[in-house]
């Protein structure tokens, strides 16, 4: 797991977001702008998943979606959230249907802002994402070690 | 119960057997959007395709209780990031038929401009998005390559790359200077060369030919029966383009609407193809015949008062926006229909008695824009 930081998976999910912020974060990932140099790659599989990006923000219906498709990512697991629907609601903030940001119903790390946001500044979100997600499976790691040792330590003799 | 009967019912219960329900979405790989299609198969073949939707619903028409009718273009933008410019234009069009003004003549030529600019990155997205669905990974990355040009000068012209907030009810608030309108030009005839070399590997290639030809008909009769929009009525031969019914520059440029015959996943493809040719045409004519004149919108007094339907031709068809107004800063009613919208029937239709393996791609043909669909 050393080089865990060379090799993060990306998932994307479109909340209730215009498009715009989707479109961009494919734009990142195309060669212009190329995310994958960072080692990032994007998947369509939630279990093969690091981190989320979420776009748009959180109403009824995407609700367990979102909550489902977090669940099934594999832990350590990071989130960003893309464009300020997904941070706090944006411009729906008031329609009926929004609860609110991606925070809503998963813990968010990142905030990216823009409307739409830049590829750049989701650029810098991924960059990010990854250097966090190396420290979680870092920790991650650490525990896991912690936990076997505790599993081997000599039972005390009962009297 | 006779024989007949019994071994009718016996039939059907091992058709029944052998069915089976497979969701497809909201999460899934060709989409960068949710949709929720189950689609009910026999073996591999797609028996029927029940779409539900509202993974996306925001209901930003109820906005226009909150915004009046000035910020509620900021709003309508937002329906959709890919066509964002039409949906504003579109609204602000139908605000100024409401109250009854005309906007200087430069204006409409700049909103053309930028509508078309809209169009040309809207159908290389798909374009690639389509190249990837058919498994060239390649061909998509160089759509894309080629996409950011027209969004480069999206960026010089109005700030933004995808969302411009150039548009105010009764002009534009932007001019774009001589100097840019040279740059476009060059631009555009350097997308031109670029998707040339491109079109031979969409429309000659023997694997693209295989996968798409003959792949997810729509026959005229059933476009007209189904209300079908956009490039996929025109790909089967209907030639509708709201172009035609005269908003912005368009009266005064020439052009036909880009139609094919063969109404299948190839021709669809087509039709995209040569309408960003099209598109490219349209530039030039607008940048060449554009007026100069200093007056960029025209001032609005007062609140609207009556309604109207404008109609808009979308890169995905016709969108028509309802609004109407009390005589108060806020609407009473603020209503989109979109090309989506339109062409979800079309898509049930065709997904019939395909196999699964096609689903993907014909989900894609019809370009699906889910988030101006359930807004």
């Amino acid at each position: 797991m050393a080089n865990i930081k060379r090799s993060p998976w990306l998932l994307h999910y479109d909340g209730s977001s215009c498009n715009g912020c989707d479109i961009e974060v494919l734009a990142s990932l195309t060669p212009v702008y190329d995310a994958e140099r960072f080692g990032v790659m994007n998947t369509g599989d939630p279990l093969q998943a690091d981190i989320l990006l979420i776009t748009g923000g959180i109403n009824t219906q995407n609700r367990d979606v979102v909550k489902q498709l977090y669940k099934q990512m594999p832990r350590p697991k990071v989130v960003v959230a893309v464009g300020v629907c997904a941070c706090t609601g944006g411009v729906f903030k008031d329609c009926y249907n929004i609860l609110g940001g991606a925070d809503e119903v998963v813990p968010v790390d990142i905030y990216v802002p823009g409307c739409a946001a830049r590829p750049q500044a989701i650029i810098d979100g991924i960059i990010q994402a990854v250097e966090l997600f190396q420290q979680r499976s870092e920790e991650h790691d650490r525990l896991v070690r912690d936990m076997k040792a505790w599993g081997k330590r000599k039972p005390k003799a009962e009297s | 119960m006779d024989r007949e009967k019994t071994e009718r019912l016996e039939t059907n219960r091992s058709i029944e057997g052998k069915r089976s329900v497979i969701p497809f979405g909201p999460q899934h790989p060709v989409l960068p959007e949710p949709i929720h299609i189950d689609l009910v198969i026999e073996d591999e073949t797609v028996l029927e395709a029940i779409p539900s939707v509202g993974f996306i619903h925001r209901g930003l028409e109820s906005l226009a209780a909150k915004r009046d009718f000035n910020q509620l273009i900021y709003v309508a933008e937002r329906t959709c990031g890919i066509c964002s410019f039409q949906h504003g234009m579109g609204y602000a069009e139908a605000v100024e038929h409401v109250f009854g003004i005309e906007i200087p003549i430069r204006a409409r030529f700049l909103r053309t401009i930028w509508a078309e600019l809209g169009r040309m990155h809207s159908h290389l997205l798909w374009l690639g998005l389509l190249a990837d669905g058919f498994g060239y990974e390649n061909l998509f990355y160089q759509c894309w390559r080629i996409r950011e040009k027209v969004l480069d000068l999206q960026e010089a012209t109005t700030g933004g790359r995808l969302i411009f907030s150039v548009n105010c009810i009764g002009g534009v608030i932007k001019d774009i200077p001589e100097e840019l309108l040279k740059k476009i030009l060059a631009s555009i005839a350097e997308v031109e060369e670029e998707l040339k070399v491109l079109q031979k590997t969409f429309m000659e290639d023997y694997t693209v030919r295989s996968r798409l030809s003959g792949v997810g008909i729509l026959t005229r009769q059933q476009v007209h029966e189904l209300g079908c929009a956009g490039p996929v009525a025109r790909a089967s031969g209907v030639s509708c383009d709201m172009r035609i019914t005269g908003y912005g520059a368009y009266p005064e440029l020439d052009f036909e609407p880009v139609t094919a015959s063969e109404g299948d996943a190839y021709a669809r493809c087509d039709c995209r193809l040569r309408e960003v040719f099209q598109s490219i045409d349209l530039l030039r004519q607008a940048i060449g015949r554009m007026p100069a004149e200093k007056d960029l919108s025209t001032p609005v007094k007062g609140n609207p008062e009556g309604e109207y339907f404008m109609r808009v031709e979308q890169p995905r068809g016709e969108a028509v926006y309802y609004v109407k107004g009390t005589g108060k800063p806020m609407l009473e009613r603020f209503r989109i229909r979109t090309p989506t919208f339109a062409n979800l029937p079309g898509l049930c239709e065709m997904l019939k008695n395909t196999k699964l393996s096609d689903v993907g791609l014909l989900v894609l043909t019809i370009d699906p824009c889910v988030s101006c669909t359930e807004r």
